[in-house]
């Protein structure tokens, strides 16, 4: 299989099949039906390279990043949807949410 | 425990505003027929919010709306003279929907150079007006200027495009927004374009979703599961108060203080906020929106967090002190079910770090969000249930008062006035 992500973040790779969605609703619901050990094994790997993660992004201007950076973009953007359910709820979904429903409509992209 | 904000000097901010401090009835939020009363003295004759300017970024650009309330759809368009008009979205020949994709029920958007119905082929310009009847000949003494879509009343505020369904409106549309509201002019709404929109169908009376974020009383309690218990503990033992509301018409504003969590010890904060620079109140870092006008902030708060202007009927503009604002919208669709609408609006990020913290802010308001809309629900069926009609308010609770003040007063006067 070809690579997805940028060389210098080869050690994802195997997040990157799973988590590379480029929409929040995909990312959302990635969430839902993901169990915390592999989102917290995820988040765990992910930590330390966050900031550089976001400098290698921001070689480019941010309306040309090349397709696989795009795809660190949205890791990063999966790694923010993740934090939630591994730092704070200690469960994929909202405590205390029951069965409401929020759907994003709009976004920017990327 | 004394107040942490000065009250007015009647002694609370209910009083201050000449409001009954008595428990208040839910009986508007519970009936079919309250709720037609609504329909009729209310919604059919307010300034209603339906979108913004940006949506519709060129002449020839539409979108579509779906008015339960109004038993009606519009399109609203930007003709080729610039300018933007709504039209109920009906075909006069036989009736079809004009403007729709896949499914007729779902809204739609795009770009045409006139809108042609997919029944007879009957077109229409920009401006409304019936350009072209299929066999002309075969019809009996048609006249086409007689025949163009039916318009709504249509006007721009500030970038936001308001409709009216009222024969003659009985307001211009800034007299109805009044001064408190366009205070607001001159805030840079249009620089602000980088858009997270929202969108839920809630089993719940409409007045229910405005109550629920027109208070932060429940913020401590509702959303401490949001922060690391050090943060959490803290903010139930304090409670909440907001240091400013204003009432002015049948519009009101509630501002809170700021909290400048970057300043904050890591331990009362998520991982993520500081690796982000990014939460609930937005963006850590400020986006220069240059000098604002007097209507933000009118309380003068320092520190400010924010002001949440709820104009009525179903439509709030809550602006930031971080430098975003974000918008909800209330539409019925039936006494005890409406559309939620919310709209986070940004300055475009011009690098991926900025994207992040708004990703980050964005995300962060769906969590909250989704605690919000959780309770409503639950709240309707035993409403509904009838056993407990009134309910106590307290003086954090004020605009939910004036919401339901305002509300049977406006179905109050129109009663016996002919539709
Ligand atoms: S109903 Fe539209 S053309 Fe016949
Ligand atoms: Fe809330």
């Amino acid at each position: 299989m070809s690579a997805l992500l940028p060389a210098e973040f080869a050690e994802f790779e195997e997040y990157a099949a799973h988590w590379c969605l480029p929409t929040e609703t995909e990312r959302f619901e990635r969430r839902m039906a993901s169990d915390m050990d592999e989102m917290g094994a995820f988040y765990a790997a992910f930590s330390a390279r966050l900031d550089e993660a976001i400098e290698f992004c921001d070689k480019y201007p941010l309306d040309e990043l090349p397709e696989d950076v795009q795809r660190l973009l949205q890791l990063i953007h999966s790694y923010v949807m993740v934090s939630m359910a591994v730092e704070i709820f200690h469960q994929p979904k909202v405590v205390d949410s029951a069965d409401a429903v929020l759907r994003r409509v709009k976004e920017p992209r990327p | 425990m004394s107040p942490r904000y000065p009250k007015p000097p009647e002694g609370s901010w209910t009083e201050h505003f000449g409001l009954d401090t008595g428990p208040v009835s839910y009986a508007d939020s519970i009936s079919p027929s309250f709720y037609e009363r609504e329909r009729q003295a209310i919604f059919r004759r307010a300034w209603l919010n339906v979108g913004r300017v940006e949506q519709l970024p060129k002449a020839g650009s539409y979108f579509t709306k779906e008015l339960a309330v109004l038993n009606t759809s519009i399109v609203v368009v930007r003709g080729m003279d610039d300018e933007i008009r709504a039209f109920h979205n009906v075909c006069r020949h036989r009736g079809n929907k004009l403007v729709w994709n896949e499914s007729p029920d779902e809204e739609t958007q795009g770009f045409c150079r006139q809108f042609t119905c997919k029944y007879h082929a009957w077109r229409y310009g920009l401006d409304g007006s019936l350009t072209f009847i299929q066999q002309e000949d075969e019809f009996f003494d048609v006249d086409k200027s007689q025949l163009g879509l039916v318009s709504m009343h249509c006007e721009v505020w500030e970038g936001f495009v308001f409709v009216c369904a009222a024969r003659e409106p009985e307001w211009s549309l800034r007299e109805f927004l009044g001064p408190m509201i366009t205070a607001l002019e001159g805030y840079p709404f249009d620089r602000l374009t980088s858009r997270f929109g929202y969108r839920t169908e809630v089993r719940a009376n409409w007045k229910l979703f405005m109550d629920a974020f027109a208070e932060f009383y429940h913020a401590p309690v509702l959303h401490s599961k949001q922060s690391p218990d050090k943060y959490a503990v803290a903010a139930r033992e304090a409670g909440y108060e907001a240091p400013y509301y204003a009432v002015e018409g049948p519009h009101r504003l509630v501002s809170t203080s700021g909290v400048r969590f970057w300043e904050m010890d890591p331990g009362s904060l998520k991982p993520m906020e500081v690796m982000t620079r990014g939460g609930l109140f937005g963006p850590w870092d400020k986006a220069d929106l240059g000098e604002l006008p007097a209507g933000v902030n009118p309380g003068r708060c320092k520190p400010w967090g924010l002001d949440s202007f709820q104009l009525f009927p179903n439509f709030v503009i809550l602006i930031w002190g971080q430098g975003w604002y974000l918008t909800y919208h209330y539409w019925p669709t039936s006494y005890n079910t409406h559309v939620f609408e919310g709209n986070v609006y940004f300055l475009p990020a011009t690098n991926v770090r900025e994207r992040i913290a708004q990703e980050m802010s964005a995300v962060t308001f769906k969590e909250f969000a989704l605690q919000d809309a959780n309770t409503l629900e639950a709240t309707q069926l035993m409403l509904e249930s009838g056993y407990v009609e009134k309910f106590p308010l307290n003086d954090q609770e004020v605009l939910l008062r004036h919401l339901h003040k305002v509300v049977g007063d406006w179905v109050e006067q129109h009663a016996g006035v002919p539709a």
